[in-house]
């Protein structure tokens, strides 16, 4: 059992213990507190997994932009009686049975598939080494970064497939996906101004109506 | 004890899908609802990485996991101002009192 095993089972029970309490716990402030355990330990399993740009920009977006904003959502409605809000011991206990058979039909699944003859049968003509996609086709372990291949792709340009190979023709890129997210992002931040705007009352709108000529 | 491989990687990200869920499904509170939504989308992440490294998906399934981050972080933003402005009106973040176009 090597370092990386431990380190593995460490975030994995985080990760897993994480998200369980969050379930169980009422107090809306402890559950933001275990999210942010469960997330910050996936960001983990994302070095693990030799991903290191999606575990930067996990930890970046989620732990240091999106948790923020939840918990600033949970400071602004966190008043008196919405801080511990219970459900019926009923309801908890279905939802219990509902998750248990759940994740005991997602798990048979996920053990009953051989996945690598379905990794064999869809890597192509080359067929497939973990050990040697990993030391030639991208991110060199002794590099250690999957950053510039993951820009080129989402540039267009596929450094990771296309390098190296006789082909004439280029395996497709990411371009229009980011062009598409950029401006979603806009979107979205323009109407999450508009809805989280502070309302005027009536006696304001009447106030600014009125032509006296003032400043506005 | 197996080896740490792709199968392991899927269990955990089915347990914070199903936690996930059910904290969507059971939560009376509306940010706890969000927290859910969190979950999953974390799950689903964690699958695509897992393949991305242990499969011939390769870098594709990062790229989408970068994607589905972004994503989620527009969806939290949108979702919050929805709930502040429901706090607002109503003086309550319970989903269960949101029954306004109930006939």
């Amino acid at each position: 059992m090597t370092i990386l095993d431990v380190l593995f089972w460490v975030y994995a029970l985080a990760a897993a213990g994480g998200a369980i309490a969050v379930v169980l716990t009422h107090n809306v402030v402890r559950m933001a507190f275990w999210l942010i355990v469960s997330l910050g330990s996936t960001a983990g399993l994302f070095f693990l997994l030799n991903a290191d740009f999606v575990g930067t920009a996990q930890l970046l977006v989620y732990v240091g932009g999106t948790l923020v904003l939840l918990i600033f959502g949970v400071m602004l409605t966190a008043s008196g009686p919405f801080i511990n809000m219970r459900t019926n011991p009923g309801e908890g206990v279905l939802a219990g049975v509902i998750a248990v058979s759940l994740l005991a039909a997602i798990a048979s699944s996920v053990c009953r598939v051989d996945w690598e003859d379905v990794s064999q049968r869809t890597a192509g003509p080359r067929g497939f080494n973990p050990q040697q996609e990993l030391a030639e086709r991208y991110y060199p372990p002794q590099s250690g970064s999957t950053s510039r291949a993951i820009g080129a792709a989402l540039l267009g340009v596929r450094v990771d497939r296309d390098l190296g190979t006789a082909r004439t023709n280029l395996s497709p890129g990411y371009l229009l996906p980011f062009e598409i997210a950029s401006v979603h992002l806009l979107v979205v931040l323009v109407g999450a101004a508009y809805l989280a705007r502070a309302k005027r009352r009536v006696n304001d709108r009447r106030d600014s109506e009125e032509p006296t000529g003032t400043q506005r | 004890m197996q080896a740490v491989g792709l199968n392991t990687y899927l269990f955990i990200g089915a347990i914070l899908f199903v936690a996930g869920i059910v904290c969507m499904a059971t939560k009376r509170n509306g940010i706890g609802v969000l927290m859910g939504v969190e979950l999953v989308l974390n799950g689903a992440n964690l699958n695509f990485v897992a393949f991305s490294r242990y499969t011939p998906l390769g870098l594709d399934g990062q790229v989408i996991s970068l994607f589905v981050i972004v994503l989620a972080a527009a969806e939290a933003a949108v979702a919050l101002a929805i709930a502040l402005n429901f706090y607002n009106n109503h003086l309550t973040i319970d989903v269960d009192r949101a029954d306004d176009l109930r006939g």
